[in-house]
């Protein structure tokens, strides 16, 4: 098993280190052509807009569009979340666009409002996850096929519909490999 | 059918900690293989976000004309601050003074996303630093070797970037300082440990942060580049160098074509292993910034030796 995690711009690294830690193999996706042999795919945090911008100029958004219409997991982070979502509040930013969500950037405010908290996440009940916000988004709408995995103070943070897996925090920023793990789950 | 969700303000019932060293340097990671561009009003910030930038400095004048203008540079106007900061989404950084803790409270206070400690404006303490862990806000700051960025760590800086020479188009410094940092740090990395004490001497660095590079082969904090990036090829190069990251100061809105350069530049970042594409990304971008040779400076008009 390969997990590709797309690195365009982000901490992409991050989420390296920790499938290393996991012993499980990952590659850099750039181009189009790196998603060949990849099982899964993770979108790093990162900044959205430089994202999505440079997937829609090096054709990448169709590639992973037509990889997850046939079925390959995709788990998002943070600005992973914002460009898997259907509807962004407030912006035509270039997207997937795969899940049935809205989200609200910026949701928590500027950097200095950013925060760390323990936070539930249905996966895993017996036991918190460490939810590290960083500018973070929130997800303010779920369509009918989208399960909601954590949500902590009326906020959604974290959803799941069907392969497609997201949370508005970075559990790549942790020793936690859980939700990794859950993801890993997805993965055939 | 749809849930809407409230997302109205109320007493959290979890455990909240804000500003901890995770999300100031979490912040720098999520910054990392991107390009943060000087911007001077509304509409080049808005030029840079659409061109891809990570982030945008907001500054009255960009170090080319800091350096033409001469006298004192300080704390840009709130007001031209504030007005970059309504034109994008993406984070905004500003700069204060070398120890001028008030400017960085100001700036704390108007909400930037990062401070950044800058000898590009005239130091206002030539012998103390901002004590950087005292702010919410997450600091970057300029070196030009291994002991000078672990000293700013130590002081709290959550990103380190090279110095290079601001406002001359010239990488020369930036490579010089780059390579000082990673020959550094891969002599410590490789060196015994019994060393390292010697080693934290002769840097004049923080002893646990030595030994902490010593441990994982890389700064503690994400080591970024700047100081005289004018082309795509330059932002290749640093990366290759070591960089996780470029700023470009004058380089975009100094030179013939703004918008195309600031994409080029953006696109190299990421493609910087690919020497096809960086031959189609640097192709027709116009005129790139007016420079300057760093060694026909005077002393007095090098920016990198401001600061310790």
């Amino acid at each position: 098993m390969t997990i590709g995690v797309l690195a365009l711009q982000g901490d992409f690294a991050e989420h390296r280190a920790m499938l290393a830690r996991m012993g499980v193999d990952s590659r850099e996706v750039r181009k189009v052509d790196d998603l060949n042999g990849v099982d899964a795919l993770i979108i790093p945090g990162g900044e959205s807009t430089t994202i999505g911008k440079l997937m829609a100029r090096y054709g990448l958004d169709a590639a992973i569009r037509a990889r997850a219409q046939q079925g390959m997991p995709i788990y998002g982070t943070c600005a992973g979340l914002i460009l898997l979502a259907k509807d962004i509040e407030g912006s035509d930013q270039p997207r997937l666009g795969l899940m049935d969500i809205a989200v609200v950037r910026n949701a928590f405010g500027r950097q200095i409002e950013s925060f760390e908290a323990d936070i539930p996440f249905a996966p895993t009940p017996d036991q918190p996850v460490r939810g590290v916000f960083i500018r973070a988004p929130i997800i303010s709408r779920v369509g009918a096929g989208v399960q909601v995995l954590s949500a902590f103070d009326n906020k959604i943070v974290a959803v799941q519909q069907g392969n497609l897996l997201a949370t508005a925090f970075h559990p790549e920023l942790t020793d936690d490999t859980r939700v990794h793990r859950y993801f890993l789950t997805l993965v055939k | 059918m749809s849930t809407h969700v409230s997302t109205h303000e109320q007493e959290s019932r979890y455990e909240v900690q804000k500003a901890t060293w995770r999300t100031k340097v979490g912040l720098a990671e999520m910054l990392r293989g991107g390009v943060i561009m000087d911007v001077v009003n509304a509409e080049q910030a808005r030029i840079a976000e659409e061109a891809g930038a990570v982030a945008v400095m907001a500054l009255e004048r960009v170090p080319a004309d800091i350096r033409r203008e001469g006298g004192v540079a300080r704390m840009s106007d709130p007001v031209v601050i504030e007005e970059i900061m309504n034109a994008v989404t993406i984070p905004v950084m500003a700069k204060c003074r070398i120890g001028h803790f008030a400017e960085a409270m100001i700036l704390e206070a108007l909400g930037v996303d990062f401070i950044d400690e800058s000898e590009v404006l005239t130091p206002a303490d030539e012998e103390h630093h901002v004590n950087k862990h005292a702010f919410k806000t997450p600091f970057v700051c300029g070196a030009r070797d291994l002991g000078e960025a672990l000293r700013r760590v130590g002081e709290g800086a959550a990103m380190i970037r090279t110095k290079g020479e601001a406002g001359t188009g010239n990488i020369v410094e930036a490579v010089r300082h780059m390579r000082a940092i990673m020959r550094d740090i891969r002599r410590i990395h490789s060196a015994p440990e019994d060393e390292l004490m010697a080693i934290a001497k002769q840097l004049q660095a923080p002893y646990d942060l030595v030994v902490e590079v010593h441990q994982t082969g890389r700064l503690p904090v994400p080591n970024f580049s700047a100081g005289g990036v004018a082309t795509p090829a330059d932002a290749a190069l640093m990366m290759w160098l070591g960089a996780e990251a470029v700023f470009v100061g004058s380089g975009i809105f100094k030179s013939s074509n703004p918008e195309a350069r600031a994409r080029a530049i953006v696109d190299a970042v990421t493609y910087y292993r690919e020497p096809e594409m960086l031959a189609e990304i640097s192709k027709g971008l116009g005129e790139a910034m007016p420079s300057l040779d760093v060694r026909k400076l005077a002393d007095e008009e090098l920016m990198a030796v401001r600061g310790w």
